[in-house]
């Protein structure tokens, strides 16, 4: 057990077996008192933990939630900075940092949920008592809105990060879109992330306010090729080459910022593209399978590249439709560009037509989003068949910054210092 | 208000203050309190409040007073934070009147009020013996004493308000009923809370269509006639009536207004749900759905809050400095974007709500989420 087990907040997992907590124990009840936080640093740690429902170390060299396994739930929200004190937004920074590291352990933030001053509101807003730590992972990340000067960063805002253009049929909701910071949770349980930006959110009144914010369901992507690929709401599996969490060489070539790309504060950060895409679930499930594969390029059961029989055949380019999807987001057809792909699919609800309102969460993290996502969208957004069953609404770029290291360090030291 | 309410603000927080009046089932050894008259003796004239004992041991206390003035007069026994302990009204000149109470231990004040207006004549008064009521600081005592003041002139300056109001709607004038609709509320919404806390009054003059019960009562007060004019745009027999029920009701707010039970951590309390209110109810739009009127309420709402506080930072600037300052600062924003919606800022005419824009109301919420978070901690602050 770590230090944090024995501190005074009561921790979710510490109150299991508790009388007085109620409804939530008796799913916990199973998985049982015995759960023990996985601190592996072997790679594929974050796989057994799954089953365990365990923790995703905080610390380290990159944030987690990027190469660590895609959780099957998300909640990402976009803040703006209502703040103009450059003083209180470091503050708030070095708060979220603190409640970040309890939250992903498996505690609660602050003095907890209960047991405190009866006339004082709880720091913790209780709805994860008594859940695993579930793989959470927190993400913070910096938009290009940031660095306008309100807080003396505009000679820090790096080269990369850029206003990304406006593509071909982009359909962007000022609303669903940019933002001066953004929090990535993922998770296990969809409590367990939504528990975090909740607190998160409710820690930052007063300097941030949540200009947006995402629920996903459904990874359509993982980082994690030996477990079976995850399906988009097209049915199609999606993320078939993406970049694995252990596949160094790949992530520090195509994900990792380097110090010799221009801002120092950045290494081993990353560039995070977030797009909302609105699909138009009824047409596409009206479009004859051989249509559905063509546009795709590959097929629907096995997801092998037209021509080939295995999914992770090599595909064979000039098979498929010049306008296919697979065919012009593939590295070759971009001059190699790669990106990590995380995204969810989404739905909420309808949208008072009768139709599904969803989609794909698409995230993206990158070394740089204009050797990538942009050259790549550029492409897509040009001739891909399927902009036919699908939408741009929501737009954004954040700059992430590298891990926090230690109990002493926080979200955005470099660049702030 | 809420559509249906779920507690009564200030009763439990006020249970230690309440027991020193009820409960007591000490039998006083001195029935008769003066010697053989039995009561204690006070004699209100025009410009004197004259008690023929001031300290007496607990027990059951009689009072019986002669009115020697030339007015009407009113006679109070009241608790340090001017709480009421017992009082009667309308005391004639050249009348007699008898009052008594249970009372325990303590300081107390009486007041005879001639003209019935105004904090009275007073004499402080000692009660001695076991049973004491609990001891308050003199410091939270003189916030919760300022704050009753505050919330009696509030309740008292909506009467002459609402009844210009009432007026209009009587006489079938549609657009001076119009005119004269928000400024009767204010005062009301400064001091909400506290009217809240009578269970009975809030539901008659303050619900909202949506709280009406299909069974239940029918649906009297400002929303049921805010409707009519707005609405249906018609003043008809029944609203004329019910102009008059309103001001029946919000009659018997005033008179009860003084016996509400008031802490500190009510006041703090109060405070947090007025926000509350903002928040649930003004932010979207809905408390105000056919006049538009939201943002008077909202800045009623938020003044009432920001009296409160501002009683109880004496206490809490020592207690939690950090909270006071962002306390001081959150009020201020909030202030200075209510501003942006009302062209001058020594009236009380705001833009019409559904004229301000979905980024407008999404500022406006960040402003109250931003000044709600560190208020639902001032309560924990005062009790410290």
């Amino acid at each position: 057990m770590t230090e944090e087990v024995n501190s005074p907040s009561p921790s979710r997992r510490s109150v299991i077996g508790w009388g007085g907590v109620g409804l939530a124990l008796g799913a916990a009840a199973a998985g049982g008192t015995a759960v023990v936080l996985t601190r592996s640093t072997d790679e594929d740690a974050p796989e057994t933990a799954a089953s365990g429902g365990a923790a995703v170390p905080f610390h380290g060299p990159h944030q987690a939630g990027i190469a660590t396994a895609v959780p099957d739930r998300l909640h990402f929200a976009a803040f703006d900075v209502t703040t103009k004190d450059r003083a209180e937004l470091v503050q708030l920074l070095k708060d979220w940092t603190a409640a970040a590291a309890r939250l992903t352990a498996g505690h609660a933030v602050g003095e907890g949920a209960y047991g405190g001053q009866p006339e004082a509101p709880p720091d913790d807003t209780g709805e994860a008592l008594g859940l695993k730590p579930s793989r959470l992972t927190l993400t913070i990340g910096f938009g290009p809105s940031l660095f306008d000067g309100r807080f003396g960063l505009k000679d820090k805002r790096p080269a990369a990060l850029v206003d990304l253009p406006k593509f071909p049929g982009d359909n962007l909701d000022a609303a669903r879109s940019g933002g001066d910071l953004c929090v990535q949770a993922c998770a296990d349980d969809p409590q367990v992330a939504v528990h975090a930006i909740r607190n998160l959110a409710r820690i930052g009144f007063g300097k941030v306010a949540v200009r947006w914010s995402q629920l996903g369901f459904g990874k359509t992507s993982s980082t994690t090729p030996d477990a079976q690929t995850p399906r988009n709401l097209f049915g199609f599996k999606d993320g078939t080459r993406n970049i694995a969490g252990t596949d160094d060489a790949s992530l520090d070539k195509h994900v990792w910022a380097s110090e010799k790309d221009g801002a120092a504060w950045m290494a081993g950060g990353s560039y995070l593209v977030a797009r909302r895409i609105r699909m138009n679930i009824e047409t596409w499930d009206r479009t004859s399978l051989q249509e559905q594969e063509d546009v795709f390029g590959r097929d629907k059961g096995e997801g092998a590249a037209v021509g080939k029989s295995k999914e992770h055949d090599e595909p064979l380019l000039k098979a498929m439709l010049p306008t296919s999807h697979v065919r012009l987001a593939h590295p070759d057809s971009n001059s190699g560009a790669r990106m990590l792909r995380r995204g969810y699919s989404f739905t909420d609800g309808t949208d008072g037509l009768g139709r599904l309102d969803a989609g794909l969460f698409f995230l993206a993290y990158q070394r740089d989003a204009r050797d990538a996502f942009i050259p790549v969208q550029r492409n897509l957004a040009r001739s891909d068949a399927l902009n036919e069953y699908i939408q741009h609404v929501g737009s954004a770029h954040f700059a992430v910054p590298p891990g926090v290291r230690d109990k002493d360090d926080w979200w955005g030291r470099a660049l702030f210092s | 208000m809420r559509p249906l309410r779920l507690t009564v603000v200030t009763a439990a927080a006020a249970a230690t203050v309440l027991a020193a009046m009820t409960g007591c089932t000490q039998k006083s050894k001195d029935m008769k309190g003066d010697g053989g008259s039995g009561a204690i003796q006070v004699v209100a004239k025009d410009d004197s409040c004259e008690v023929s004992k001031k300290e007496f041991p607990a027990g059951k206390i009689e009072l019986a007073v002669e009115n020697k003035g030339s007015k009407v007069t009113e006679v109070y026994v009241l608790f340090p934070d001017d709480r009421i302990v017992t009082e009667r009204e309308n005391i004639g000149p050249g009348t007699k009147a008898d009052l008594t109470a249970e009372i325990k231990a303590g300081s107390y004040e009486i007041a005879c009020k001639p003209g019935m207006k105004g904090d009275g004549i007073r004499q402080k008064i000692t009660v001695t013996g076991g049973g004491a009521a609990a001891q308050r600081s003199p410091e939270k005592d003189t916030a919760v004493a300022a704050y009753r003041t505050y919330v009696r002139e509030q309740a008292e300056q909506t009467l002459p308000k609402a009844q210009v109001f009432a007026d209009a709607v009587k006489a079938g004038d549609l657009e001076a009923a119009k005119k004269a609709y928000a400024p009767s509320r204010i005062g009301w919404e400064r001091t909400e809370p506290v009217a809240e806390s009578f269970g009975d009054i809030d539901p008659m003059v303050d619900l909202r269509e949506d709280g009406v019960e299909e069974s239940g009562k029918p649906w009297t007060g400002w929303h049921r006639l805010e409707k009519a004019l707005w609405q249906d745009k018609k003043i008809g027999d029944e609203e004329k009536k019910l102009a008059d029920t309103l001001m029946k009701d919000l009659n018997t707010w005033v008179k009860k207004v003084g016996t509400a039970e008031i802490t500190p951590s009510s006041m703090a309390n109060g405070a947090k749900e007025l926000l509350d209110e903002v928040a649930t109810g003004k932010v979207t739009g809905e408390e105000e759905r056919y006049s538009h009127t939201d943002l008077v309420d909202f800045k009623a709402n938020v003044e009432g809050a920001e009296k409160a506080y501002t009683l109880l930072k004496p206490i809490t600037s020592k207690t939690d400095p950090k909270l006071t300052e962002s306390l001081d600062k959150q009020f201020a924003a909030l202030n200075k974007l209510l501003d942006k919606h009302r062209p001058n800022t020594s009236s009380y005419e705001f833009t019409s709500y559904d004229k301000v824009s979905k980024a407008d109301r999404k500022e406006l919420s960040d402003g109250v989420n931003a000044l709600a978070e560190p208020l639902s901690k001032l309560a924990a602050a005062v009790t410290k």
